[in-house]
């Protein structure tokens, strides 16, 4: 057996686990930590397929920033016991209904692909290198310029928003 | 990837994490004699030899310590804090060459590096693991169920993620001049030219925002002992604490490495040995000796900066990384994509053009700076 594929068997078993500890943990702090494992255990896939770029940017920014700004609101506001009952009623039914379709569309893909000859076959591997990054930066300023300009005014928009909600009127007590 | 390049990463993965704990032990003690010389005073020197066995005296002690656990922590997490907060300093510095690839040594048949991996993105993992540094930090504040600790850990949250945004932006610079990501390349790139004279301005927002990240003096606001008791620390003994601490100087150590390796030149000579007998190109296992010159000398500066500044307000602290560091660096950015453009379109010469505007541009910030962080007469809020 392959030294990748016992990895991969490995980080596929822990991101189910981190994922359902995720649902299951009653501690929003505990929650967060298990969605800060699954990130990392979706970066390294991306190591295995040959995508250092995306592997760390998915570290700096899902794993480092984002989560911990997640943290920090919880430890901030006191929020780590949920509550024991359901939020919204209607939620569990909706929940286990789109459960229901995704699973049955990712076991259609797999049954058509175990039908073709192409069975789980090794998808084109990127060279890794320093050129894939610099290939990578070259589309995105290129072929991809109008998505990557659209998300950037989104951020921007974004941000501002969060600078005026936050903002204390002139004269309006603290 | 065969048995054997595995057994040689785990050997070399040991070896430096055993050197780091060294380096800690060495640290602790550099600092405080250092400290101790600049109050005018001795410092410790009663173990061994100019105190040298006081380390291992602390270690001792430290280890025969109670280990106590705070009633209605989160005991888990309280357990496991220490070693998150330990593990991106053992490992942030796995991509840093510590000698040229002239001073590879055959052993057992293998051809053995002085790096642990060579990775093409060097300088976005050293970004990635320091981002995720925080977490040990804030989690030793929220378990220890303590609310200074919990203070504590809060501020290092703010603090460092703020402080990332400018570290970010000051290693964009270094990877334009250096045209790579790898920190093999980053350092031949500096052959004769420090980055640190290209760009200055890069090189002091990379060691301010370092300070912040490390949570050294003046921006050890976790910790600050006079608000928050120790802050996220306030809770721990023993070896609990030994990690903790020893988790604070390995940073230092790292990023004294990661500085000396982006901005000074790595394991390369200082420019004025080029090409004499002492240059790493004619006797390759100087290299890791330089790197080591250069962390000490770089570990001084921390140490300097602690004894002379005192800690700044919490308030300050974030005015400055958003509103001074952070425009600075998004300036420095531009400023050195531009000077890049320029030599290479128009006139070589350009390249100096470099360090000239960034200087200028620091001026700038530090007028800003005095115009909006200065100490306003009698100011009543």
């Amino acid at each position: 057996m392959d030294f990748t594929l016992i990895l991969f068997f490995i980080l596929a078993a822990t991101a189910v686990a981190t994922a359902l500890g995720l649902l299951i943990s009653r501690n929003a702090v505990y929650a967060a930590l298990f969605l800060v494992l699954n990130l990392t255990c979706v970066a390294i896939f991306y190591l295995l397929l040959g995508a250092p770029f995306i592997a760390m940017a998915q570290v700096t920014v899902y794993a480092g920033a984002i989560m911990v700004l997640f943290l920090f609101v919880i430890m901030l506001l006191g929020a780590e016991k949920l509550p024991k009952g359901e939020v919204l009623p209607f939620q569990r039914p909706l929940a286990i209904g789109a459960a229901v379709i995704l699973l049955a569309e990712s076991g259609y893909l797999l049954f058509q692909r175990f039908r073709s000859a192409a069975l789980l076959q090794n998808p084109g591997t990127v060279e890794n290198s320093m050129d894939s990054l610099r290939e990578m930066a070259s589309l995105l300023f290129t072929d991809y310029l109008l998505p990557f300009e659209v998300t950037s005014v989104l951020l921007l928009v974004a941000m501002i928003g969060a600078i005026v909600l936050t903002k204390r009127e002139k004269g309006e007590p603290a | 990837m065969t048995f054997a390049s595995v057994l040689e990463w785990l050997i070399k993965g040991l070896v430096w994490v055993l050197v780091l704990l060294g380096g800690f032990a060495y640290l602790t003690y550099y600092e405080r004699r250092a400290l101790a010389r600049i109050q005018v005073r001795i410092g410790p020197n009663r173990a061994g030899p100019f105190g040298l066995l006081q380390p291992i005296a602390d270690a001792i002690k430290l280890i025969f310590k109670e280990e106590f656990m705070p009633a209605r922590a989160d005991k888990l997490l309280f357990t496991l804090a220490p070693i998150i907060t330990l593990t991106p300093a053992l490992v942030i510095t796995a991509v840093v060459p510590f000698g040229p690839e002239a001073a590879n040594f055959p052993l057992f048949g293998r051809t053995i590096t002085w790096y642990i991996a060579d990775l093409n993105v060097g300088v976005l993992y050293i970004m990635s693991v320091a981002s995720i540094a925080v977490y040990g930090i804030v989690l030793a504040g929220w378990s220890s169920n303590n609310k200074y600790a919990m203070l504590g850990g809060l501020r290092s949250t703010a603090q460092m993620l703020s402080y990332e945004l400018a570290l970010g932006l000051s290693f964009i610079a270094v990877i334009l001049l250096a045209n790579s990501t790898r920190l093999i390349d980053i350092v031949e790139a500096q052959t004769g030219m420090w980055f640190a004279v290209l760009q200055p301005v890069g090189m002091i927002i990379f060691l301010i925002a370092t300070l912040a990240e490390v949570n050294r003096a003046p921006f050890d606001m976790p910790d600050a002992e006079q608000e928050l008791t120790a802050g996220y620390h306030s809770e721990y003994g023993g070896m609990k604490f030994a990690l903790l601490f020893m988790a604070e100087y390995d940073k230092m150590i790292a990023i004294c490495i990661i500085a000396a390796s982006l901005f000074f030149g790595g394991y390369r000579e200082p420019w004025f040995l080029q090409g004499t007998l002492l240059s790493v190109d004619q006797t390759p296992l100087l290299g890791p000796v330089y790197l080591f010159l250069k962390v000490f000398i770089l570990l001084f500066g921390m140490i300097w900066v602690r004894a002379t500044l005192p800690r700044i307000r919490y308030d300050r602290l974030m005015a400055f990384g958003w509103k001074i560091l952070l425009p600075l660096s998004l300036a420095l950015v531009f400023l050195t994509a531009g000077g890049i453009l320029l030599e290479e379109t128009v006139n070589p010469w350009f390249r100096w053009g470099i360090p000239v505007v960034s200087l200028a541009a620091g001026w700038v910030a530090i007028l800003g700076m005095y115009q909006t962080l200065r100490r306003k007469e009698h100011a009543r809020a």
